[in-house]
């Protein structure tokens, strides 16, 4: 037996735990969740169907944990698993899957095919099976501490250029802080007019906030690439910064998957719990604005709709607070057809956007996202993901859309009432 | 001497082949290790175990109309098999007189040709859209054929037994509840039962996340 097989079976062992029987006992291989899945959906290829997709774990179960396996392992009529049951299924999970979980949404039976289809990912990146892109990422995140390569450097320079465009001091490692933000590579690198809405809404807002020198990331590649060993370990980095200023809250940022590794995986992959909260910059403006310590003056009268992050509103359940802000700042605002819990994703989701191998697969799976967007006339979507909003500008880009492409926390800034002086 | 068999010990060991594989399978399955969440529930993962349980039921409308005609199909397999099986004059008096001491009133004649004609209905479209179209092509397994074809004999004998009430096929269709109490534990028929708890984690994993799912 390989190394890379022997260490891929060792983690799908070690996935097997009541859930994931009465998952496999369950389904009955309707195809459902094929209809619910953008790569199926748009590429019509089976293989992309998410039931398909968790064979190797499915594979190990049959063989060694159901009943039928283990009679016909112990008589020798069992076929045992090869490297192939694990290298052939690469693709499928890392390429045609955003980790959405729509189809968990959708499983007849309750299988959580999503959930299941990360515990493939888990082995591969184990036994070292992973798409080029997204093993560089997670190396840059866990050398430099960020997966795009940004360095505290480049931090600071963004932070300095934000203090000169709004004129307010952005606090740095200030302990005893209500609030740590942390702040995800594209928002550094792409879209530092985040950090500029965060230090104005917080200054209207009256909040008391800081970054962290020592924490500033939040994505989180480890998740992405399913090697749940270096999840924790940029979950540590978070924790660490956290505790040493002694702040109450975490805000994680317009990015769905950290939002997932710091809020819901995060605690698991360390093994405790915090001593802190993580909220979401949503929830954190929403209730801000609820408790009238945001005010927002004007409407936006172009044609707005929201694209729901599937890791913060489908697997977060942060789904009414985007569209209560939206609703104080727009009086044009539309929903998409399928919107909310049952969103489409962008098809960059859970690391295909990293991963430069599944470009082509990832504007196909957008086809649904531009029909979706056409669908509504909207002239602009917004949004709560840097990730979903860069995949978008590409598919817009790519499909020549007339759409503009933005992201709440900024239009919320945008919005704020000037304060009495 | 078939019939003695057929009434008899082979009744006997299929019954306890179903009982106690169902019993291993659920117990494997509710007492196998499962990890603690450490992460601070949004609401109750109790709550939203029983409603996925329930709200399963019926598709999600983003999805209805992908699926529509397999839903339909899935009922009317389900709910004229269900009604066959306990609301079928022979079956209710073969369970009173032989399991559990009391009966109840079974269904009219034309009911049972309705039911078994959905439950027909029903398990042959499927079966045919297992072997026609590329997903279900491409995901059944020899076990999902197995299980559609022993449940398949099991209706036709059934219907046939009771059509002709002719003691051999009255053993034919007993003989194929035989198998197909014996296949069952082994088999995804246990989705019958399993089901259940398959619904109620994912809702509960859903559920503490503040989602209805």
């Amino acid at each position: 037996m390989s190394e890379k097989l022997e260490k891929g079976l060792e983690v799908l062992r070690s996935e097997v735990d009541s859930k994931v029987k009465s998952f496999f006992s369950s389904c009955v291989n309707c195809g459902i969740c094929a209809e619910s899945c953008l790569f199926y959906t748009e590429t019509q290829d089976p293989r992309y169907t998410p039931i398909y997709k968790t064979e190797p774990l499915r594979k190990l179960w049959r063989n060694e944990y159901s009943l039928w396996g283990k009679i016909t392992s112990a008589i020798g009529l069992s076929k045992p698993m090869t490297e192939s049951d694990l290298t052939d299924w690469e693709e499928l999970v890392y390429d045609g899957c955003s980790m959405c979980g729509r189809c968990s949404m959708v499983c007849p039976v309750g299988v959580d095919i999503s959930g299941m289809i990360f515990k493939v990912k888990h082995a591969l990146a184990k036994a070292g099976i992973s798409p080029e892109g997204l093993v560089g990422a997670t190396q840059r995140a866990v050398d430099i501490g960020s997966p795009m390569g940004i360095t505290m450097k480049a931090v600071l320079a963004t932070i300095k250029h934000a203090e000169e465009n709004t004129g307010l001091k952005i606090p740095m490692d200030v302990e005893g802080a209500d609030y740590m933000a942390l702040l995800s590579s594209n928002e550094i690198a792409l879209y530092p007019e985040y950090i500029e809405s965060l230090a104005k809404i917080f200054d209207h807002a009256g909040v008391s906030w800081t970054l962290s020198s020592d924490a500033y990331e939040a994505t989180n590649s480890g998740l992405q690439i399913g090697n749940k060993a270096i999840a924790g370990q940029l979950v540590e980095r978070v924790v660490a910064g956290a505790e040493k200023l002694k702040v109450k809250n975490v805000i994680s940022p317009e990015c769905g998957h950290a939002y997932t590794a710091l809020r819901w995986e995060g605690p698991n992959f360390i093994g405790r719990a915090y001593t802190f909260n993580v909220v979401h910059i949503m929830e954190l403006l929403d209730e801000l604005h609820a408790a009238g310590r945001i005010k927002t003056t004007g409407l936006e009268s172009e044609r707005l709709t929201f694209h729901d992050p599937c890791s913060i509103v489908r697997r977060g359940g942060i789904n009414a607070q985007p569209r209560n802000l939206l609703d104080s700042i727009s009086e044009n605002f539309v929903e998409m057809t399928d919107h909310g819990n049952m969103n489409w994703c962008c098809g960059g989701g859970g690391g295909v956007s990293s991963n430069e191998r599944a470009e082509d697969l990832k504007l196909t799976a957008f086809n649904k996202k531009k029909s979706q967007i056409e669908a509504t006339g909207a002239e602009a979507v917004v949004t709560a993901c840097s990730n979903c909003r860069m995949v978008m500008e590409e598919g817009v880009e790519t499909n020549e859309m007339d759409v503009e492409l933005l992201g709440l926390t900024e239009m919320i800034a945008a919005h704020l009432e000037a304060r009495p002086n | 001497m078939i019939e003695y068999l057929i009434d008899g010990p082979l009744w006997y060991f299929s019954l306890a082949v179903f009982v106690i594989g169902v019993v291993w399978q659920l117990v494997s399955i509710v007492f196998a290790s499962r990890k603690q969440d450490l992460s601070v529930a949004r609401d109750s993962a109790t709550s939203g175990a029983i409603r996925t349980i329930f709200t399963r039921f019926v598709p999600h409308k983003e999805i209805s109309s992908q699926i529509t005609i397999q839903v339909v199909a899935g009922y009317l397999f389900h709910l004229g098999l269900f009604a066959l099986l306990f609301f079928a004059a022979p079956h209710v008096v073969f369970l009173e007189q032989n399991l559990l001491g009391f009966g109840w009133t079974p269904m009219p004649h034309w009911a049972f040709i309705v039911s078994a004609q959905a439950a027909f209905l029903g398990l042959i479209f499927l079966w045919l859209r297992r072997m026609v179209n590329p997903v279900s092509r491409l995901i059944s397994t020899l076990d999902d054929h197995v299980a559609a074809i022993l449940t398949f004999v099991v209706m036709l004998t059934g219907c046939f037994a009771l059509l002709e009430g002719s003691t051999g096929l009255r053993l034919l269709h007993r003989f194929s509840v035989e198998l197909w109490l014996i296949y069952f534990p082994f088999s995804a028929l246990m989705h019958t039962f399993t089901f259940i708890p398959s619904r109620a984690f994912t809702g509960a994993w859903f559920g503490r996340r503040g989602i209805d799912a």
